[in-house]
């Protein structure tokens, strides 16, 4: 968990971002090897390391440039003008709803299917010309396509046998590739025999054992229920680590994306919305698109009455005049979409005392509680009627007063450094 | 008799019943009257005396027999082959064809037509006068009539013609439940199209292939009307054999002793080929799980 939040905390750094030089294959720098299982060990340029304690982590794979590449079906625009540079060794996400476009994307890096335009190129070489099997890329499918006649063990042999590897190697390697996934016990059993789990975990040994520069994952969890989900994610995460390959993962969860990847491209009706860090994504939507989609959130429209610096002076027909900021503000008399999001409200049965300039503070009632566990959700109605999206801890130790119900009148708060322009309308 | 334990009792016995009275009634009583005929002496006019002996077996040991049965072997051997070879590209087609309803019609529609007919269609197509030696002639690709019928080829084209639907359907129906992501997958782990469909579609459409073989293999095993009506002396079949003993010679015991010969044959091979494939399909486990192996590789490096 620690881990976790220091990466997250350093994914908002610019500086952060992985890059590795023409031919290094792994990063140069003070690491550390202690080797304690901790997901992502991040090795930064100029040798920075991050994580205390995390282990050395070797970058491998391919980088993958893709270029202006279309592709329709009928009259149905698939892909639309879409390039993504996609960095060697990254864990690399494709998000967007169903019919984005994300997994004919992925199917063109794979080779089966052929773009109309544009150019996908590894290493800077083009791969279009190449048929699938002659493409340094796997593939762990959507059902896993486990070979049914095969067992775990054949399944995950399969390319060696098509490479007429001895069988001594075959052996070896196939053994190490399901302790990988911790399968080893299951080697003789059907797919047939096998838990979705474990299927998920030879779909992925299989492809792997092939030593792929890129591993194409196609929603490789949505067959699974949430928990193991949770699960697998941090597996494949493990995994990465392992490896080192570039990993391009195609999904429509939002939650998955922004847990796994260092980066992702965010995609609807065939187009790239926004690339960026999980964080930039998150905390910095660039259309309306990418907000509504990634996480929840409240978006609403204003008029911009005053720009100084960063900060931007609003007037919305919900709240009345709010303050937030914009590193690329946009002139005064713009109209634009601004949001915040849920969990970065304040919400109480008292006036806020401390409240600063930048910080916005909105009276309204609670129209709906909804308690889900581990945190509560409210609904609440201000006074010119607009419904926000609040989402609560539930009160600790420190909190005072009694737990927020049904029909309490509430004051919300917000800073304005929480608060994002989104999309200029004019 | 095959009364199956608690046939009496149960209602699936009951059930089971006018399918059984079915069966006694038209194949095992017939079944049993040639097994007995086949160890009778023959009539002098046909039909059977009523003194054991095993004559007719012995007139099995005639080199006749020996020869037209290599030739039925090969016959059928041959046409089987042919036609699992056009009906797996076809079956495959169809399967992934988005005008299955269509294709389905077309190899359907054979059917509507007495097979009979569609011989005598065959005849009028290649025979000396035919359509096809007309076309050559007008066109001077020859300068006389080409003997297309009366041999074994014509023997074999027509009897795959006649059984290909037959391997079409079963197989159609196996591919298209067939999951084609796992050719994507072949060829993601670097198999071949070829490869692929040897190593992955063959053996997961094992069934049809199996039922599309026996489908058409022992039906022209058996074969009759085709050789008699476009084969020639060198493609005189066992159905042919039986036939001119039953009819010609009127030795009726040689001819049960002979489809015996021929029931036994068939019987043994597709309990031999069903053994087979049965336990091939639940073998193949040979690989323990291996032992841990050493740091051989550069996934042990990157541990």
């Amino acid at each position: 968990m620690e881990a976790r939040k220091l990466i997250d905390i350093s994914m908002n750094l610019p500086h952060c971002a992985l890059r590795i030089e023409d031919g290094s294959d792994s990063v140069a720098g003070p690491v550390s090897a202690t080797g304690n299982g901790l997901p992502r060990g991040r090795a930064l340029q100029g040798g920075i390391m991050e994580c205390g304690g995390a282990k050395k982590k070797t970058v491998k794979g391919s980088d993958v440039v893709i270029e202006h590449v279309r592709k329709s079906f009928g009259e149905f625009k698939a892909l639309d003008d879409v390039s993504i540079d996609i960095r060697k060794g990254e864990f690399f996400s494709l998000l967007g709803p169903s019919g984005c476009g994300k997994t004919t994307l992925l199917r063109i890096i794979a080779g089966f299917e052929a773009p109309e335009g544009g150019s996908v190129l590894l290493d800077g070489q083009s791969v279009l010309p190449l048929p699938p099997d002659a493409r340094r890329v796997n593939t762990v499918f959507q059902n896993y396509a486990l070979f049914p006649h095969l067992s775990v063990f054949e399944n995950v042999a399969f390319s060696l046998r098509l490479k007429r590897a001895p069988e001594a190697i075959v052996k070896a390697r196939v053994s190490d590739y399901l302790a990988l996934v911790e399968l080893q016990a299951h080697a003789s059993k059907k797919p047939s025999q096998l838990s979705g789990g474990q299927k998920q975990r030879v779909a992925i040994a299989r492809a792997l054992i092939n030593e792929p520069s890129v591993l194409l994952l196609d929603e490789p969890l949505s067959a699974l229920d949430a928990k193991l989900r949770q699960h697998m994610l941090i597996e494949l995460d493990s995994i990465h680590d392992k490896i080192g390959i570039t990993f391009i993962y195609v999904t429509h969860d939002q939650q998955e994306a922004l847990s796994v990847s260092d980066r992702i491209a965010v995609m609807n009706s065939g187009a790239v919305l926004q690339i960026g860090t999980p964080q930039e994504i998150y905390e910095a939507p660039a259309t309306d698109f990418v907000a509504r989609f990634i996480g929840e959130t409240n978006l609403y429209e204003a008029d911009v009455t005053a720009v100084s610096g960063e900060r931007v002076d609003l007037l919305t027909a919900e709240f009345g005049a709010i303050v937030v900021t914009a590193t690329n503000p946009p002139p005064a008399g713009s109209r634009i979409s601004w949001t915040i999001r849920p969990e970065k409200i304040r919400i109480g049965h008292t006036e806020p005392r401390a409240a600063r300039d930048g910080i916005n503070v909105v009276s309204g009632v609670v129209a709906e509680p909804i308690y889900s566990g581990f945190q509560s959700k409210f609904y609440v109605d201000t006074a010119s009627g607009a419904q926000l999206k609040v989402i609560k801890q539930h009160a600790d130790w420190s909190d005072e007063g009694p737990e927020l119900a049904w029909k309490d009148d509430v004051w919300l708060s917000f800073s304005a450094e929480d608060a994002y322009i989104v999309e200029v309308r004019r | 008799m095959t009364r199956l334990p608690g046939t009496a009792k149960t209602p699936g016995g009951l059930y089971a019943a006018p399918s059984l009275v079915w069966l006694s009634v038209f194949f095992l009583a017939p079944l049993a009257i040639i097994v007995a005929y086949s160890f009778l002496t023959p009539g002098a006019l046909g039909g059977v005396e009523w003194s054991p002996t095993l004559d007719a077996y012995r007139a099995i040991a005639n080199p006749t027999f020996g020869k037209v049965t290599v030739n039925t072997i090969i016959v059928a051997m041959g046409a089987t082959a042919i036609t699992m070879l056009i009906a797996i590209p076809c079956g495959y087609y169809m399967a992934r064809s988005e005008h299955q309803n269509i294709l389905l019609m077309l190899v359907m529609i054979p059917f509507w037509t007495n097979f009979l007919i569609r011989i005598y269609a065959w005849i009028a197509i290649l025979g000396n006068e035919g359509f096809l030696n007309d076309l050559l002639l007008s066109l001077g690709l020859v300068d006389q009539s080409v003997r297309f019928l009366y041999n074994r080829g014509a023997v074999m084209l027509v009897l795959v013609y006649t059984y290909l639907p037959y391997a079409i359907l079963p197989l159609y129906s196996t591919i298209d439940k067939f999951d084609f992501s796992l050719l994507e997958a072949a060829r993601d782990l670097g198999a071949s199209k070829m490869s692929a469909i040897n190593r992955v579609l063959l053996p997961n459409i094992r069934g049809g292939v199996l039922t599309a073989f026996l489908f058409t293999f022992i039906p022209i095993f058996g074969a009759y009307a085709v050789p008699l009506l476009v084969g020639g002396t060198e493609s005189y079949m066992l159905g042919n054999l039986i036939a001119d003993e039953l009819t010609k010679s009127r030795d009726w015991p040689l001819a049960s002793a002979i489809s015996m010969v021929i029931t036994l044959v068939t019987t043994l091979g597709v309990l031999l080929l069903l053994r087979a494939n049965g336990t091939s399909v639940l073998g193949g486990d040979d690989h323990e799980a291996a032992e841990p192996a050493g740091e051989a590789d550069a996934l042990g490096a990157a541990r």
